[in-house]
């Protein structure tokens, strides 16, 4: 032999990942449901204590964070951390009903555009166009100009803004789902189209209508929030982040900074939590993903 | 080519055409009464049975939705948008005037949101998985989670209230004549607003470019750039920011809408006389000549940003301009276009 | 040059000689010696979904090839069952989650990550599977020029010395002219570095039209962009990317998809002629048909590794095979019975 390799001891290691993975499945598991508690038990919450949160105390007013009060008091002595909470509650409440009110209406749509006549899906493709082309905030004043104010004026206009994305999306699953071998062939061995669809095609598009849903909560409650702060949304007399911040824009320049800063971060809490919720859930849910 | 910019414009003019509709009906179907929106509570108790008719048939309550609506566009194509309410003069030189005010303001955040989410972006996706890229990504979607006016509300305190730095409103300063106000002036109340609009816009832009430039990365014509020696530098230089321009391109446009969204709640926080303000005031007095007026004109500026992001892909993708072929742009955009609804 | 006796050594190193195989230099121009890639996963059949372990997962184990000069070496094995990810291995391009080990020599030399990193697109180029495998946004002349050595002019002036780059093109044909300035290379001076890069990138175009011209390519297709390719352009043009950087081992990952046999013979006969010029091919490939008829020397890769690597002569008779998948895909030959009456049971 003219040349030998000389087998090493140890073998060579030409490559090895940067970082061990921990194992993150229960992890995530964990992480969801403490998520799922903390909306829960501020919901809850915000029901107990929204009559409370109503109630004045003069001789309490206009007080930085303490220990009695965490967030401070208004000029009418209210505790700001009981308004946060029944604010919030509300926020959750309205973002809940529009968010799975729109996700409903985008998973409809999406199906009749995907699997119904060529005319319907130019149609629905052509409205999604025409929606995400007004901003939405100009949308939602027109839109609460047409319809009024208060609890329910919001939760509708919310509702009936924010499907075109989801829907976007979900038309294309089906469309995908629909062209795909597996398909295909289970309609050559004679299956129904309903058959086809509940068995075949739901299971592949429900993962991302659930992600979808649970990610609409993010911008239905800022988008509440964000209107009712304008004066479009819930009235002055019910609690909500919105309400409370537009209120305290009057006494920023005096210096009451946690009126307008710990509801803001509370909210944005509130947010994430379901950015978390929705994005965690995809990776566990997600057959492509769920290696990660 | 030619075709294919007839088609983007005859979209355009339909999609316009039909949020003018869209907004019309929506405001027509108010259950306000105009006459009484406009007259006030007070003025519309004492009046007689009389007066109020004649009211009412001047502010066509009367008529059918799609006979005002013809009249109004008959109007609208003459130039004349109606008179504003609220500010007692026409739409058309209210809108000319906030919208002025308004484009400063939007400019600076268009272009700060854009260039700073693209750099970071870039920068992002080279790290990907290591500390800088989730720095980056924290930032994003804690951002992306954090309501426009709240931040406005928040540099207000820090900027204006505790550091004195900006002042607390207005685009001008308070009791200063217009001829005296300088360029200088102008910024200096801009740029508080600008700051909050870019800070917001940063986190759409960046994680979306972060996206297209990892898959670009992670892409077969990278892995064959690689296979052939290519430097991190040339990959970069050569393929990367070639491949991402379209979509940056698209992506950027696209934020027009979230900016001009935006800039209603900031204009609304720091008394920025602008339009957002404007349709804030027209949609609590019930003004709906300027509101429509409004409506129609954000419409216009998503639509024309769309426009020009296709026809730019008919200019640049050799992909189109070689041949023409349209569905390739349509799947593009929707990228882009995902990205534009937030608020 | 010293080459080795084939008829006294049938096998070593674990593989058996075809006619055709030199060791120049006394030893093989490529040689994999148990090659390992694993990946931490998730366990799939876990009872609980929530409690399934991480498993490492080998696809690649013990793997062993080895490529002479002068000879096209195929590796066959079935589609997914890793050929990709080792061709990936070979040009350094590590999954981040991969666990990868092994000992990779290269012309005599042992090789680690870094300079394995470095051996790309100087020494081992790579033919691809398709026109994706080009940025779609680049005129195809200019793409099969490369960008290489244009990043950073010094440097290229530095390293690169002139002589380097017209011996690249005298390979293809010895006309050029090897009478550059040869003072350009010891001045850091920016002005003469930018004179030898405009050079340089002059005498690459030339290279590539001559390249063309040589793979029946009309010069028009070099202002083509990837998208207007037809797929025997495609296969050409990919081709001449790698010859561009004057390679010793070309690895080619399916490089004839969808082709039938004969055209594939036809496309592949440009890698014999680039093999007889000295250079060295790993050709990867679903189709054993394709392999016994273009390749000198088969491997056959099952289960994550190469279980015989043999010369094509060996199939002549499943005799001569030594691992029942080998026999099987003897029997699965039109040619012969489609009958597996060893391999059966040894495969399942």
């Amino acid at each position: 032999m003219l040349h030998t390799i000389s087998k090493p001891a140890t073998t060579a290691i030409l490559h090895q990942p940067h970082l061990r993975k921990a194992n993150n499945r229960k992890l995530l598991l964990v992480l969801l449901i403490v998520a799922c508690v903390l909306l829960v038990a501020t919901i809850v919450a915000g029901i107990f204590l929204s009559e409370s949160a109503m109630q004045t105390n003069f001789s309490q007013k206009n007080l930085g964070p303490s220990l009695s009060h965490p967030f401070g008091t208004d000029w009418m002595g209210r505790d700001m951390f009981t308004r946060c909470i029944a604010g919030l509650s509300t926020s959750i409440l309205v973002g809940l009903l529009a968010a799975a009110t729109s996700a409903l209406l985008a998973f409809l749509l999406a199906a009749v555009a995907a699997l119904g006549p060529k005319k319907a899906d130019v149609f629905i493709t052509w409205l999604i166009d025409l929606l995400m082309g007004i901003p939405h905030i100009i949308l939602l004043i027109l839109i609460s100009f047409a319809i009024g104010r208060g609890f329910w004026g919001i939760t509708i206009g919310v509702a009936i803004t924010h499907w075109p994305n989801l829907t976007r999306v979900i038309r294309a699953e089906i469309l995908q789902c629909r062209e795909a071998p597996f398909v295909a062939c289970a309609r050559r061995l004679g299956q129904s189209p309903l058959n086809i669809a509940r068995k075949h095609m739901f299971p592949h598009v429900l993962p991302q209508f659930i992600t979808g849903l649970i990610l609409l909560f993010p911008h239905a409650i800022l988008h509440e929030a964000a209107l009712t702060f304008l004066g479009f949304g819930l009235p002055p007399e019910q609690p909500a982040i919105g309400i409370i911040l537009s209120e305290a824009m009057g006494y920023l320049s005096a210096g009451m900074w946690w009126l307008a800063v710990f509801p803001g971060l509370a909210l944005i809490i509130v947010v994430l939590l379901f950015d978390l919720l929705g994005s965690n859930l995809r990776k566990l849910i997600d057959p492509y993903r769920c290696q990660e | 080519m030619l075709r294919y910019t007839l088609q983007q414009l005859l979209k355009f003019f339909l999609l316009l055409f039909a949020v003018s509709v869209v907004a019309f009906v929506l405001v027509s179907v108010s259950p306000i009464d105009p006459v009484q929106a406009n007259v006030g509570q007070t003025a519309w108790l004492n009046m007689s049975e009389a007066k109020r008719a004649q009211l009412s048939e001047y502010w066509g309550a009367n008529t059918p939705v799609w006979q005002r609506f013809i009249n109004w566009l008959g109007a609208v194509v003459q130039g004349d948008l109606g008179i504003s309410l609220r500010y007692n003069a026409p739409v058309a030189s209210i809108i000319a005037q906030r919208f002025a005010t308004s484009a400063v303001l939007m400019t600076l955040a268009w272009t700060f949101s854009g260039v700073i989410g693209f750099v970071l972006g870039i920068v992002a996706a080279l790290h990907k998985d290591r500390l800088l890229d989730r720095c980056v990504k924290a930032y994003c979607f804690v951002l992306a989670s954090t309501p426009t006016f709240w931040l406005a509300l928040v540099f207000l305190i820090v900027f204006s209230v505790l550091l004195g730095w900006f002042p607390l409103g207005f685009s001008q300063p308070v009791g200063v004549s217009s001829s005296e106000i300088t360029l200088f002036d102008t910024i200096h109340h801009a740029i508080l607003p600008a700051l909050t609009l870019s800070v917001i816009g940063v986190a759409n832009i960046a994680l979306h470019t972060r996206e297209k430039c990892i898959d670009i990365l992670q892409s077969e014509y990278l892995r064959f750039a690689r296979s052939r020696g290519e430097s991190i530098v040339s990959q970069i230089r050569h393929h990367c920011l070639r491949n991402i321009a379209l979509p940056a391109i698209t992506l950027q446009l696209a934020s027009i809408s979230e900016i001009f969204g935006g800039s209603v709640l900031v204009e609304q926080v720091f008394s920025y006389p602008g339009l957002g303000q404007a349709a804030v005031t027209a949609g609590l007095g019930g003004d709906v000549a300027l509101l429509v007026a409004i409506a129609i004109l954000s419409a216009a500026l998503v639509f024309a940003g769309n426009l020009i992001a296709n026809l730019l892909y008919g200019v640049i993708d050799p992909r189109i301009r070689r041949s023409g072929f349209t569905s390739f742009s349509d799947s593009v955009k929707q990228g882009g276009a995902n990205a534009s609804h937030d608020i | 040059m010293l080459t080795l006796n084939h008829e006294l050594e049938q096998s070593h190193h674990h593989h058996k000689h075809a006619n055709t195989s030199h060791h120049v230099g006394g030893h093989h121009l490529m040689q994999v010696e148990n090659l390992n890639i694993s990946f931490t996963m998730y366990e799939s059949d876990a009872r609980s979904y929530f409690n399934a372990k991480q498993v490492q997962s080998n696809v690649i184990h013990d793997l062993c090839i080895g490529v002479h000069s002068g000879e096209i070496v195929a590796i066959v094995g079935a589609s997914g069952s890793g050929k990709t990810l080792l061709a990936d291995s070979l040009m350094g391009h590590f999954e981040p989650n991969a666990t990868v080990t092994g000992s990779i020599w290269f012309d005599g030399d042992k090789m680690d990550a870094a300079s394995l990193k470095k051996l790309r697109g100087h020494g081992i180029s790579l033919v691809p599977q398709s026109v994706n495998f080009l940025d779609p946004l680049i005129k195809v002349g200019k793409q099969v020029q490369g960008f290489t050595k244009s990043n950073s002019i010094k440097k290229c002036a530095d390293k690169v010395s002139p002589k380097n780059i017209s011996n690249n093109a005298s390979s293809i044909s010895n006309s050029d002219d090897a009478n550059n300035s040869d003072d350009v290379s010891n001045t850091g001076n920016t002005n003469k570095a930018r004179r030898f890069f405009k050079e340089h990138r002059a005498q690459r175009a030339k290279l590539q039209a001559k390249l063309f011209e040589r793979y029946n390519l009309n010069s028009n297709v070099a202002s083509l962009y990837p998208f207007e390719l037809s797929g025997g352009m495609a296969r050409r043009v990919l081709l001449c990317c790698a010859l561009m950087d004057n390679p010793k081992v070309i690895i080619a990952d399916e490089p004839t998809p969808g082709l039938d046999l004969e055209l594939a013979k036809v496309a592949l006969a440009d890698f014999r002629q680039f093999a007889n010029d000295g250079g060295g091919v790993l050709l990867i490939t679903h189709d054993i048909e394709l392999a016994l008829s273009v390749a000198d020397r088969v491997a056959v890769f099952y289960d994550g590794t190469v279980v015989e690597e043999t010369a094509v002569a060996n199939f002549a008779n499943p005799d001569l095979l030594s691992h029942p998948f080998s026999k099987a895909l003897w029997h699965a030959l039109p040619e012969h019975d489609f009958f597996a009456p060893t391999g059966g049971d040894a495969l399942s």
